[in-house]
């Protein structure tokens, strides 16, 4: 649904006399599939809104090629615009005027009549539980809600492809939650989803698949899960009571183990899939006659995935 | 027909926004209106008009041209307020018409513009203002293109400044010499009135002068609308390009 080659970007500061170039994105390939909600993770000035503004055809990229939705972004921007929706991260809607007003504008705006746009706007505040407050102006609105008309006008021409920049910045949890409903429901729609963020917990339960942006560039690509398994694989801590050196002896000369430490009451296993070894582990421990008093798995978090790639905790930077 | 269309599109929401909250076209006819209760007094004395009402002729239409004025070089704030709330973004994905987007605006100002310059030339027949319909219409016409051309100028430079802070002292600083280099205000003379001939909105003073002392062949009409129409074009084309530019 997209497909990048070489996307670049830079920009041209200027620092009292002199001028500085910022390669704020240095050469972005990626594909997302149909139907997917695709995370883009980065710390804030990774080049994550830079990327999404070329694809939304907002900013002109300085090279490469992208086509979204089957069109070609470079060629014919036009029709990438019809094809797409996209929620910028600061908002969109004027104080003054009332949700409804502002979806029948927007879809006006993409060649809608006037009568369809309205019914439109109707389906688009049931659907984001607005009816409510439809007629009300959107000053009046909580940053929930008004973050909800911003997806509403987002979607509101049934694009294939929507990008939000950073959807629940600044959501309270509740919220946030709701959002992640929504996000959701697009894509049982059939909508594709080419969502940023900068939370790690986000990206892990939202997105099929991520890429990691770091200084204008992907440094990993792929399903949370494979990027995790990638860093580290999972790490099994077994709870022994007292047999804890015979019952090392007898793992370490297993295959699936690849490190293994003693911690106390017990060992600590680093495995490549803890779903696989935690029945190796326990069948051996058992055959043995050993006293086993607790098992359990942990997952390497995103943010060990990020460490690994970038050399710094995401929650640092 | 596209351009019309969405011209249109954005023209009806822009007169929403104004006409709920209309504060704003009374406070732009404010100024003219102190100028005629206030300074207009002054002038039968000052000008040694034979009555209060020649000088009331002599000073509503350069009154008019400066509402014109003042009326639409500061709309660019309006536009920097919906680039920060996203609104202009928000647009520019959809592939509505760039040019529509600039137009919607600057027609917004126009109508604006003509309902202040009547309400202001309707205050005025009780100080002994006259003038004919045909006549009143062709500075009407004058004054729009005014209207037109300082909205697009300062939506123009909007874009390219983006903050308020740096569009404000830019926009008063030639907003004083522009007004006081008119002849709305006194009549020029000396040195300042050669300098006055280089200001296209001294001329459109005079046109105005001449049609409501009932004068459309005056030849300062004429000349007038050729240069405020032709500057109206060239800055039409500036805006519309960095309309197209900024927004792509």
């Amino acid at each position: 649904m997209i497909e990048t080659k070489g996307l670049r970007k830079s920009f041209r500061s200027r620092q009292g006399r002199e001028t500085k170039t910022v390669e704020a994105v240095r050469g972005v390939d990626l594909f997302v599939g149909e139907g997917e909600i695709f995370g883009f993770l980065g710390p804030n000035g990774a080049g994550k809104t830079t990327t999404l503004r070329m694809l939304a055809t907002l900013i002109e990229p300085d090279g490469g090629e992208a086509t979204i939705a089957g069109a070609d972004l470079r060629r014919n921007p036009g029709e990438v615009r019809r094809r797409i929706g996209y929620v910028a991260q600061g908002g969109s809607t004027w104080d003054e005027v009332s949700a409804r007003e502002e979806l029948v504008l927007h879809a006006r705006m993409y060649g809608i009549g006037k009568a369809e746009a309205q019914r439109r706007a109707v389906r688009a505040l049931e659907a984001f539980q607005l009816t409510e407050f439809a007629d009300r102006k959107c000053k009046t609105y909580s940053g929930g809600q008004r973050r909800r008309v911003d997806i509403a006008l987002g979607i509101i021409h049934d694009p294939k492809v929507v990008f939000l920049d950073e959807p629940t910045t600044g959501l309270d949890p509740q919220s946030r939650a709701h959002m992640w409903d929504e996000i959701r429901r697009l894509r049982s729609e059939g909508v594709t989803v080419f969502v940023t963020t900068h939370y790690l917990e986000e990206a892990d339960a939202l997105c099929d698949r991520l890429a990691i942006m770091d200084y204008g560039e992907i440094v990993a690509e792929g399903t949370p899960d494979e990027l995790k398994r990638d860093v580290a694989g999972d790490v099994v801590t077994v709870g022994l009571n007292g047999s804890t050196p015979e019952a090392a002896q007898l793992l370490d000369s297993e295959g699936y183990v690849n490190k293994l430490e003693t911690v106390e009451g017990g060992l600590r296993l680093y495995v490549d899939q803890g779903s696989i070894a935690i029945p190796q582990i326990l069948r051996k421990i058992d055959g043995a006659g050993l006293h086993l008093g607790t098992i359990e798995l942990h997952r390497p978090s995103l943010d060990d995935v990020f460490l690994e790639k970038t050399g710094r905790s995401l929650r640092e930077s | 027909m596209k351009l019309l269309r969405d011209t249109w599109l954005i023209f009806q929401r822009q007169m929403l926004l104004v006409l709920r909250n209309p504060v704003w076209v009374v406070i732009g006819i404010l100024q003219p209106l102190y100028f005629l209760l206030l300074f207009g007094p002054l002038l039968k004395d000052a000008l040694q008009a034979p009555t209060a009402a020649d000088a009331y002729r002599f000073f509503v239409p350069g009154l008019l041209v400066m509402l014109a004025m003042f009326g639409s070089m500061f709309v660019g704030f309006g536009l920097i307020a919906e680039l920060r709330a996203g609104v202009i973004e928000r647009s520019r994905v959809t592939p509505v018409s760039r040019l529509a987007l600039m137009l919607g605006r600057s027609l917004r100002d126009v109508a604006t513009l003509v309902v202040q310059a009547l309400l202001i030339t309707v205050l005025a027949i009780p100080f002994g203002l006259t003038v004919r319909v045909g006549d009143v219409l062709l500075a009407y016409l004058l004054l729009g293109l005014i209207g037109v051309m300082l909205s697009a100028a300062s939506n123009a430079l909007a874009l390219k400044l983006r903050s308020e802070d740096a569009l404000a002292p830019l926009m008063n600083g030639v907003a004083q010499p522009l007004l006081l280099l008119s002849g709305i205000l006194l009549p020029l003379s000396g040195w300042v009135a050669t300098v006055a001939d280089f200001n296209p909105f001294s001329w459109a003073v005079n046109a105005s002068r001449a049609l409501f002392a009932g004068n459309p062949g005056d030849s300062s009409v004429w000349q007038a609308l050729l240069i405020i129409g032709g500057l109206t074009a060239l800055t039409l084309f500036w805006s519309a390009r960095s309309f197209a530019r900024s927004v792509r």
